[in-house]
């Protein structure tokens, strides 16, 4: 508005006398200009929508399917060993938990597996009603501490408060997120039928995203002794080891430690699952869990009874499309069906009013 | 200018006091007046600067973002931006402030642009050159140097600098022509006139010996007014006092015209001159549109902070255990567990209004006034509204009404000018009773003098003889008529060709050029006016003199002018011209009842009648008559009534000469127009100052009224009979007897009304009685409503916006629009919702005033029906769609509230949050709401009721902004709950890693961005290569700017939170299925409403829609076959 008045005030100077300015005014004939550019113009009509219905529901119902059953063929087992029941085996462990004692508590649960697990089989740890998409705690991190940003390392950002410094130390990792890390350690043992217990090996290795692992979570300094890269820092306040030692091999030492880099990725809702464990298909002829009964290992280190908290193991297997989420297929069935039947519909509708309308067009 | 007519009736009607307080005395030359005349009061005045910049480089910054925050908008989102920099919000005070500083910068480069331009042309205006006479000799400087008081030389073709009273020109008669294209955009050349007295001062030394003072009224914006008296002191005598009035002021802006030079008094500088005093702005309308946004608004504004409520609500019943509040894993800081729970709570409540605070955009405001401000291009670009006669294309004065122009359900229009041409042609003349037409023009020659008058029933007596020569004599005289004698004059032309260099007559009446040229073509030709002389060719071709003393100048209240001359034989002759009804009252003698009886027989055929009257004074009724002129003339207060007075005492005892007709054709296609309009649902009311009958006429001819149309009539005429009461009860009767009779069928009878002003005042006063005038008013409006036409006549210009504002306060609130070409047509058009001028001969000051300006009545078609139409949908999609967007948008994280522990969490990345109303989903929008037609401009115009689809805000009602909230409802809530079926426990990724948060929300938000864009794309129904480009460039731009946005770690950032996070997602083949299922079931709702609604319930839209193919290919079709047919012949 400004400009058009604007505009007004200077033709009024300009303006030559007599009819100089006049001629130039005709608007150009453009397409643009004209609003008569070529288009397409497309409306949806029973007629065309109809064809589209039928060959989504078509498309949806057979990948509907497909998911389905791939979801259907992975195994999946769960097993809980919060330990609130007085018949748990770890029962004794959650109800003596105390952050001070020295002494790992462990207790050992007993289960079978009905059927074999073929492929690969990968080890979660799950863990409900923790709030790890609380906004206190997902914010309560240091990505360039983490990254390996030595000034950060000596002054933690502070949203990590109250969790940036213990008695004026620097805290490495600092953070809420880091100060509550998993810290449970589980065992998977097979009971052989003849009795004999064979201690599962469980990889750990590559269960963190690639690029976490060499882009962004990264030690401090090019020291490669850790211990002197972390001089000056304090371990959080639940941890029972410095970050320096989460484990022995420099590869998966540090802030590079998977475990540590798989807990620090922030789940979305407050039952949530972690990769701890991959167990690797050993060759083609034995299954990688075969039948038959199996003991689970706790060391049970982690408290979750104060905020009423559930502990759960998973083994499952994996296909293409992740784990066991029925969801997905089922979803396609029925908007696949949907759609079939809405095309149904449609088809009726359009075979009934359709024609009506447009014999009452051709008066107009 | 604006309230021009408003105003004349205020000071006609208050007394002028203010007038005298207010006045100003300049000091001709700044030299004190002898002593014995009034002190000397030296009086500042501003300087002769032009300042129309708003800001100066110093305050712009301050002013700017003061004017920007005034804005309530604005103001808001620097609220929640404050909020988000005090206390700890989930979202970083970056992603509102990033939004509102683009949004505040744009907006204020575009204002210091604008205001930039406006610098350097004041100063080019400011510093162009000007002679002013100082000490005797002529003086150059600059402009904005120039003072009040100074004496200024102007030479020919050069703008005036300031307001200037005209004091001497090169002309030997002290007139100077003028043209105030700039102005007002009339062409034609105006005379203004010295003071006798300051006339002989022609050289520089004598301009400065005079003594003077000048007294006038402080200024004031009417273009057209001014009154002031110069007091010129000579020596050793009183001071002569002479009256100036708007003939002696030149204005700034206009141009001296065919005068060698002239020297002028400087009144009026700067800021203070009439051209500066009317750019003011005028007021805002503000659109149907624009409120129901608004409504919209604050709906969304409540559901806010309901939103924000409920979630501090439900969060301390949830933290009511403490493990909820703080469990080991996540405490709280020591300051804020230390604070007090209700300033916890408040800051909660504030953090939860910064987190949902997108649902009201920041950009809707932005986009808006760009889609307004581009929009309107497209109307000024119509090559179909350009005029090649008037070499001008419609013209946009303000962007703000452009979907307003698709709402409109009353059309008052004006006749002359407007449905007419206002291109008047002499049809006959009657004198006594004895009619005489001119030949028409044949081949463009004209017949001899002699031949040219057809004599019907002609009987020569003495009298006869008399009365037709001073007939003839009248029509040459009495008139304002200017002579041009070169061939360059602009567009008013009427060429004589008499072997003699070509002239032609200007005035700023067609009327009267038809008239003196229609006399012409019965043998008498008006010559010029010399010396105050009036020169005549009578039919002997001899030349007769008349001195011409007065002019009383015509005014819409008298509706008649006359001119007082001196013949060459010493007589005193009055001669009046005027409308019949101002004429016949003042008549003692001549044969009115055949002059009447004809002048009505030529307005029921649609012709504009004048009668013509004389008088012959005696020297004393002369001398009496001077002196009362001259002392109304003189004075400054009241001076307007006082020359009314005047007039109405001189102007009396006529002898009735005759009566003149004049067509006036209806304008090209203004009866298809008015049928359009009909058949599109609007009511067109006609409001006109002509006689009824005339009116009537031209109702019926431009289809206003069909033969089928039931007239009623509520005139002066039928209530003089029965009094107003009973007419207005049994016309109420009538009209809704009807209605109760056919309340099936739709249009069994159309009523037409034609009232006129008197009835209609009397129908509006306020009645003394307490039952009387609210009564009537209601009636009235009730007899309207049932109209489909109504014709007001005998109209003055305040009842004119009357009736519009009794329209517009009706109880269902219609929207109106105004059109006309006049000066008198200005009230109505400022005070109806949309005002349009069309830009006619009778100056541009309708034009000026309008919101829309057009060259042609049948323009007003195209205006709406295609312009008005389209603009609407888009708009109202572009509302619409915004807030459906935004509830997409904020839903999903309203909804995640109850999954993270109502900690105020954000579901999408900061530069998500920031970029999607920005960037993601702007683009398309703004596109769709240049650009959308739905319906082919072809079928708008050929189908006008169309336009009843979207009458009374269709499209932005409550239950259609209710769908569109559904629909962004249902679909957030797919958006999460899926996203949150797929998360639930489970890992989508074939290498068994897990996904986090960010993940979470950058599925939900590739979904959100998709099935938004997409939703647009469901609904634009005119694909060109641009929404090709922009729907898919942007959801491209999405992609990459995700891709980026994870690819690098970036350093300016303290979080690296969304590294990898979207390349991973999309690693995915569960993630792929779930947004392509996702995006379709969110689509899947609209897609069956619209071809649910399309089949089972077709609007005219819808079917004009899937007509269009049929018939673009039909004569396709039928070409392609013919084709065929001739080849197969050869």
């Amino acid at each position: 508005m400004m400009a058009s008045s604007y505009n007004a005030k200077e033709d009024g100077h300009v303006a030559a006398p007599g009819g100089g300015t006049i001629q130039n005014k005709k608007p150009d004939n453009t397409a643009f200009k004209q609003q008569r550019l070529p288009a397409w113009q497309p409306i949806l009509t029973a007629g065309t929508v109809l064809p589209a219905f039928f060959v989504i529901g078509l498309i949806f119902i057979p990948i509907g399917i497909g998911l389905y059953v791939t979801s259907n063929n992975i195994k999946e087992f769960e097993i809980d060993y919060t330990g609130t029941d007085m018949s748990s085996p770890c029962f004794n462990c959650s109800q003596s938990f105390s952050w001070n004692s020295t002494r790992p508590c462990t207790c050992a649960l007993p289960f079978s597996l009905e059927q074999p697990f073929e492929s690969n089989v990968f080890m979660y740890y799950g863990l409900s009603n923790f709030y790890q998409n609380h906004r206190r705690y997902v914010k309560s991190r240091d990505d360039s501490q983490l990254n390996g940003d030595t000034t950060s390392l000596m002054n933690p950002s502070k949203e990590c408060e109250p969790y940036a410094r213990n008695e004026k130390m620097p805290i490495a990792p600092c953070g809420a997120i880091a100060n509550s890390m998993f810290n449970d350690t589980l065992d998977l043992y097979y009971i052989d039928p003849n009795g004999t217990r064979i201690q599962i090996p469980l990889m750990k290795k590559g269960i963190a995203w690639w690029t976490d692992k060499h882009v962004k979570f990264r030690n401090p300094g090019g020291n490669p002794n850790l211990t002197s890269a972390f001089q000056g820092t304090t371990k959080p306040i639940n941890w029972r080891k410095p970050v320096y030692e989460l484990d022995t091999d420099a590869e998966n030492n540090g802030f590079i430690n998977e475990d540590f880099i798989v807990w620090m990725r922030t789940a979305a809702l407050p039952t949530f699952r972690k990769l701890y464990r991959i167990i690797q298909k050993k060759n083609n002829m034995t299954p990688t869990l075969p039948r038959g009964n199996y003991t689970l290992e706790v060391t049970y280190n982690y408290p979750v009874r104060s905020f009423e908290g559930r502990k759960r193991v998973i083994l499952s297997t994996i296909s293409w499309m992740g784990g066991k989420n029925p969801f997905l297929g089922i979803a396609y069935i029925t908007v696949g069906s949907v759609c079939f039947f809405l095309g149904v519909v449609l088809l009726i509708i359009h075979h009934k009013y359709g024609s009506r309308n447009n014999t009452a067009d051709i008066p107009n | 200018m604006d309230f021009s007519v408003l105003r004349n009736l205020i000071s006609r009607y208050c007394a002028g006091e203010e007038y005298w307080v207010d006045s100003r005395t300049v000091y001709i030359g700044h030299k004190e007046p002898p002593l014995g005349a009034d002190a000397y009061i030296p009086q500042r005045y501003p300087d002769n600067r032009i300042v129309s910049s708003k800001y100066t480089v110093w305050n712009f910054i301050p002013k700017n973002l003061f004017e920007q925050f005034r804005r309530i908008a604005n103001f808001y989102f620097l609220l929640i931006f404050l909020v988000q920099l005090i206390i700890d919000t989930p979202t970083s005070p970056v992603t509102s402030g990033l939004p509102l500083f683009f949004v505040i910068t744009v907006t204020a480069i575009k204002q210091g642009y604008e205001d930039w331009l406006r610098h350097k042309a004041d100063c080019s205006i400011n510093e162009c050159p000007v002679d002013v006479v100082k000490e005797g000799t002529v003086v150059r400087t600059q402009s904005h140097k120039l003072r009040v008081g100074d004496v200024v030389m102007a030479s020919e073709d050069e703008t005036f600098p300031c307001d200037l009273i005209l004091l001497s020109s090169s002309r030997d008669d002290g007139t100077c022509y003028v043209t105030t294209t700039s102005l007002d955009g009339e062409s034609s050349h105006k005379t203004y006139y010295a003071v006798p007295d300051t006339m002989a001062f022609k050289t520089e030394q004598e301009v400065d010996s005079l003594h003077a003072t000048i007294e006038c009224e402080q200024p004031q914006p009417d273009l057209y007014k001014f009154v002031g008296r110069i007091n010129i002191y000579k020596e050793s005598e009183d001071p002569i006092a002479r009256p100036l009035g708007a003939e002696n002021l030149l204005l700034r802006g206009a141009t001296l015209k065919n005068t060698e030079h002239i020297y002028a008094v400087a009144i009026y500088t700067g800021m203070d001159t009439k051209m500066t005093l009317n750019y003011q702005s005028k007021s805002q309308k503000r659109s149907a549109v624009e409120k129901s946004m608004n409504a919209f608004l604050i709906v969304y504004l409540c559901i806010l902070i309901s939103k924000a409520v409920i979630n501090t609500v439900l969060k301390y019943a949830w933290q009511w255990f403490a493990d909820h509040d703080q469990p080991w894993y996540n405490h709280r800081t020591e300051i804020d567990r230390e604070r007090h729970v209700v300033i916890r709570a408040f800051t909660d409540f504030l953090a939860f209004m910064v987190l949902f605070n997108y649902i009201i955009p920041v950009s809707m405001y932005v986009t808006v006034e760009m889609q307004k401000f581009l929009g309107s291009y497209f109307i000024a670009w119509d090559k179909d509204m350009y005029d090649d006669e008037l070499g001008e294309g419609a013209q946009v004065n303000t962007s703000d009404l452009n979907e307003e122009l698709g709402q409109v359900e009353y059309v008052f229009t004006d006749k002359t000018g407007t449905l007419t041409e206002n291109n008047m042609e002499f049809i006959e003349c009657c004198v006594d009773g004895h009619v005489y037409i001119p030949h028409a023009i044949c081949n463009g020659q004209i017949l001899s003098a002699a031949s040219s008058i057809d004599m019907i029933d002609s009987s020569p007596g003495g009298d006869h003889r008399e009365h037709e020569e001073l007939f003839f004599r009248a029509l040459c005289l009495c008139h304002t008529v200017q002579v041009k004698e070169e061939g360059t004059v602009d567009s008013i032309k009427r060429g004589i060709h008499q072997g003699k260099p070509t002239s032609f007559y200007i005035s700023s009446s067609p009327d009267e050029v038809a008239l003196v040229e229609g006399v012409k073509r019965l043998g008498y030709t008006y010559l010029r006016l010399k010396d105050r002389h009036m020169e005549i060719l009578n039919k002997e071709d001899e030349i007769e003199r008349f001195e011409l003393l007065h002019v009383l100048n015509f005014d819409s209240v008298r509706r008649r002018m006359s001119v007082i001359v001196k013949s060459s034989a010493g007589e005193y002759l009055l001669f009046c011209k005027g409308a019949d009804s101002s004429i016949f009252p003042r008549v003692v003698s001549g044969k009115v009842g055949q002059v009447r009886a004809r002048v009505e027989q030529n307005a029921l055929e649609g012709l504009r009648t004048l009668c013509v009257a004389y008088r012959s004074l005696s020297l004393a009724e002369y001398e009496e008559a001077c002196h009362q002129l001259s002392d109304a003339k003189l004075a400054l207060q009241d001076r307007e009534q006082r020359l009314a007075q005047a007039y109405d005492l001189i102007e009396r005892d006529f002898t009735l000469l005759g009566a003149t007709a004049v067509e006036d054709r209806l304008q090209e296609k203004a009866a298809d127009t008015i049928e359009s309009l009909h058949k599109a649902g609007m009511k067109v009311w006609v409001l006109t100052g002509d006689k009824m009958e005339t009116a009537a006429a031209t109702c019926y001819a431009s289809k206003l009224f069909r033969r089928s149309t039931q007239i009623l009539e509520l005139t002066k005429k039928r209530t003089e009979e029965q009094s107003l009461h009973d007419v207005l009860f049994d016309l109420s009767r009538t009209v809704l007897r009807q209605r109760s009779l056919s309340g099936l069928s739709v249009d069994c009878q159309d009523y037409g009304l034609i009232i006129d002003g008197a009835t209609l005042s009397a129908v509006l006063k306020p009645s003394p009685e307490s039952s009387g005038s609210g009564n009537y008013r209601e009636i009235f409006l009730e007899i309207c409503r049932n109209c489909s036409a109504v014709l007001c006549c005998r109209m003055a210009p305040l009842q004119k916006a009357q009736i519009v504002k009794l329209i517009k306060a009706s109880k269902e609130h219609p929207i109106t629009l105004a059109i006309g070409d006049g000066a008198n047509d200005v009230s109505m058009i400022l005070e109806a919702h949309v005002g349009i001028g069309i830009m006619g001969k009778e100056g541009r000051q309708a034009a000026r005033n309008s919101d829309y300006a057009i060259p042609k009545f049948k323009h007003l078609k195209k205006m709406l029906l295609v312009h008005g139409h389209i603009y609407y949908i888009r708009i109202a999609e572009l509302v619409q769609y915004f807030f459906y967007k935004n509830v997409c948008f904020i839903f999903p994280q309203f909804l995640y509230q109850f999954f993270c522990g109502f900690s105020q969490q954000p579901l999408y990345d900061t530069a998500y949050l920031t970029l999607y109303n920005i960037s993601f989903t702007s683009l398309p929008i703004l596109l769709y709401s240049l650009i959308e037609k739905h319906i082919s401009i072809e079928t708008l115009k050929r189908d006008p009721t169309l336009y009843r689809d979207i009458t009374k805000n269709s499209l932005l009602r409550w239950p259609v902004f209710l769908y569109w909230t559904c629909l962004g409802l249902f679909d957030a809530c797919i958006f999460f709950f899926g996203a949150y079926f797929l998360f639930d426990n489970t890992t989508f990724t074939s290498n068994g890693q897990m996904f986090g948060n960010w993940t979470f929300g950058t599925l939900v938000f590739t979904v959100l961005v998709f099935t938004v864009t997409l939703k647009l794309a469901l609904d634009t129904h005119h694909w060109t290569w641009i929404n090709h480009f922009v729907i898919w460039g942007s959801l491209l731009f999405y992609v990459i700017f995700s891709l980026l946005w994870g690819g690098i770690i970036w350093p300016f950032l303290n979080y690296q939170r969304m590294y990898y996070v979207f390349m991973q997602m999309l690693s995915s083949g569960p993630a792929w299925l779930s947004i392509i299922l996702l995006i379709m079931v969110s689509l899947l709702p609209d897609v069956v409403k619209k071809v649910l609604c399309r089949t089972l319930w077709p609007t005219a839209t819808h079917l004009a829609q899937s007509n269009r193919p049929c018939l673009t290919v039909e004569p396709s079709t039928i070409f392609v076959l013919s084709q065929s047919d001739s080849r197969l012949s050869f």
